[in-house]
């Protein structure tokens, strides 16, 4: 006897992508544009014009009610409580051990609402422990993963393209900041957020209003070449930008200083926290003898590293794995991020390699990121 | 998509030409394949004068997301390989069916369940 597949899930523009010929793919139980065309054309548009993505699979849960700021100060490794009203966080959710659950985005809409935005894959996990740790707060915790699409544009020109759509003060919108506003008529939490190393906005809305948003970002963007772009792209954007993805950097045997990520960590806000106890154990070790470094790979070659490689030395012994690998359209050669022994991880570092299916390439250490965009 | 009627393809979604005078036949992945690899960045074919079985792995495609091995659909030796795709993987995707060829065999044999292209655009859209 077999279980029959689960039913994929599908956005709201799901209609949409089949009717741009997109390829689909499975990405945590939701059907998602992997790509529309060339996925190289989709991350060059990001970085030179813009891009439009579907992003409604990210798993949105709101915190409500006097007590909602230090419940999430006890849940998660940030001092949420201090976030001022408009702006937005990058955090984590740690478990007893300092292990990391989710990497998440909280932004703060009120004084008492909080909108925290995780990685679909472990929605429901991040759900059932901010549940569990509100707990003894005021502050109740509401599963809205179904109440918001959530659509992205990204890249230069995207400011200039909200803009012929919404009276929202984008030029008063500071990076890491979002405002409830209209676009194209219809209600969104506009965000200057993004996962792709280039300026852009992430837009959260009513599901029945997602197509007509899309139609009205693709109108608009249409004269400076803006593309629908699937989530093919969005990793390498994210790997040139060396940011962490969950399941490849991050994941419940890292802590946030494994990963070079410790200032998230907030050790001065007042009360305990999960994880604090394992999370101060790391900053001491990372401060001294570090376990392990994230760095960044760059090929001397065309073969591409995937995650899971080996890194070696000249004669094969292992110093390290390749968390996550692609060709970087914007270097012209591949590039990966990698946890290594700590006497490898200096960039400029000899004799790194990676086992790429039974032959050693030769890899190039280098600090992270591989791209940053010129402000 | 259209497979070319004159080629025949095998379920590795490889094409093959049919042998000239010299017994030399002409081989790349259909445009089935390529749209399903995407962006193809990197290829490995064969040494020239190696020998190739059908069915086996003979080189490698690597796209963006994955690495896929090239299978050789007949048997016979190497003749010639494709450097123009070797500098340029992208033509696999902008040209599979001609600039996007990868190397050529001198048949020796080859297998009886080779598709015709009609069997293989019904075997390709299941």
């Amino acid at each position: 006897m077999t279980d029959a597949p689960p039913t994929p899930r599908r956005t709201a523009l799901d209609a949409r992508h089949r009717a741009l010929g997109a390829t689909m793919t499975d990405f945590a139980g939701w059907d998602m544009p992997l790509r529309y065309g060339s996925e190289r054309d989709e991350h060059t548009a990001v970085r030179t014009r813009a891009g439009l993505f579907d992003l409604s699979h990210m798993g949105e849960i709101s915190l409500i009610g006097p007590g909602a700021g230090d419940a999430l100060d006890h849940a998660l490794v940030g001092r949420l409580s201090a976030l001022a009203v408009g702006r937005a966080r990058y955090t984590m959710i740690c478990d007893d051990e300092g292990g990391i659950l989710d990497d998440l985005i909280v932004y703060r809409l009120g004084d008492e609402e909080f909108l925290v935005v995780a990685n679909a894959a472990n929605a429901q996990v991040v759900l059932d422990a901010l549940t569990e740790r509100a707990g003894g707060f005021e502050a109740t915790v509401r599963d809205d993963r179904d109440a918001y699409a959530l659509l992205a544009v990204q890249g230069p020109e995207s400011p200039g393209i909200l803009k012929r759509l919404t009276d929202a003060d984008l030029d008063g919108l500071k990076y890491y900041a979002g405002l409830p506003g209209t676009v194209a008529g219809v209600p969104a939490l506009i965000a200057r957020t993004g996962y792709t190393g280039e300026d852009g906005f992430e837009l959260f809305l009513a599901p029945d209003d997602a197509e007509r948003v899309w139609e009205a970002l693709t109108e608009a963007g249409a004269p400076v070449g803006l593309v629908p772009c699937g989530l093919s792209c969005r990793d390498t954007l994210r790997l040139e930008a060396g940011m962490p993805l969950y399941g490849h950097e991050l994941t419940t045997d890292t802590t946030p200083f494994d990963a070079g990520l410790g200032r998230v960590v907030k050790f001065d806000k007042p009360g305990d926290f999960v994880g604090r106890r394992a999370l101060e154990a790391a900053s001491r070790q990372a401060d001294s003898v570090s376990p392990r470094t994230l760095v960044g790979l760059v090929a001397s070659g065309r073969r591409v590293p995937r995650a899971g490689y080996a890194v070696v030395t000249a004669d094969g012994s292992p110093i390290g794995r390749v968390t996550s690998g692609a060709p970087s359209p914007t270097l012209g050669r591949p590039i990966a991020m990698a946890y290594v022994d700590p006497e490898y991880a200096g960039p400029g570092t000899e004799g790194v390699f990676v086992d790429i299916r039974g032959t050693r390439e030769p890899y190039e250490v280098v600090a992270l990121p591989f791209y940053k965009r010129e402000r | 998509m259209s497979n070319p009627q004159q080629l025949r393809y095998s379920k590795e979604h490889e094409w093959l030409s049919a042998a000239g005078e010299d017994g030399v036949s002409t081989i790349g992945i259909t445009e089935f394949a390529a749209n399903a690899l995407g962006d193809v960045v990197y290829v490995q074919l064969p040494d020239v004068g190696s020998t190739v079985s059908a069915g086996d792995t003979c080189g490698e495609l690597e796209s963006t997301k994955s690495v896929s091995d090239l299978y050789a659909p007949v048997s016979g030796e190497v003749t010639e390989i494709n450097e123009d795709v070797v500098n340029d993987p992208a033509l696999v995707n902008s040209a599979p069916f001609e600039g996007g060829w990868l190397f050529k065999v001198r048949v020796t044999s080859e297998p009886e369940d080779l598709l015709s292209a009609d069997e293989y655009t019904a075997f390709a859209e299941n």
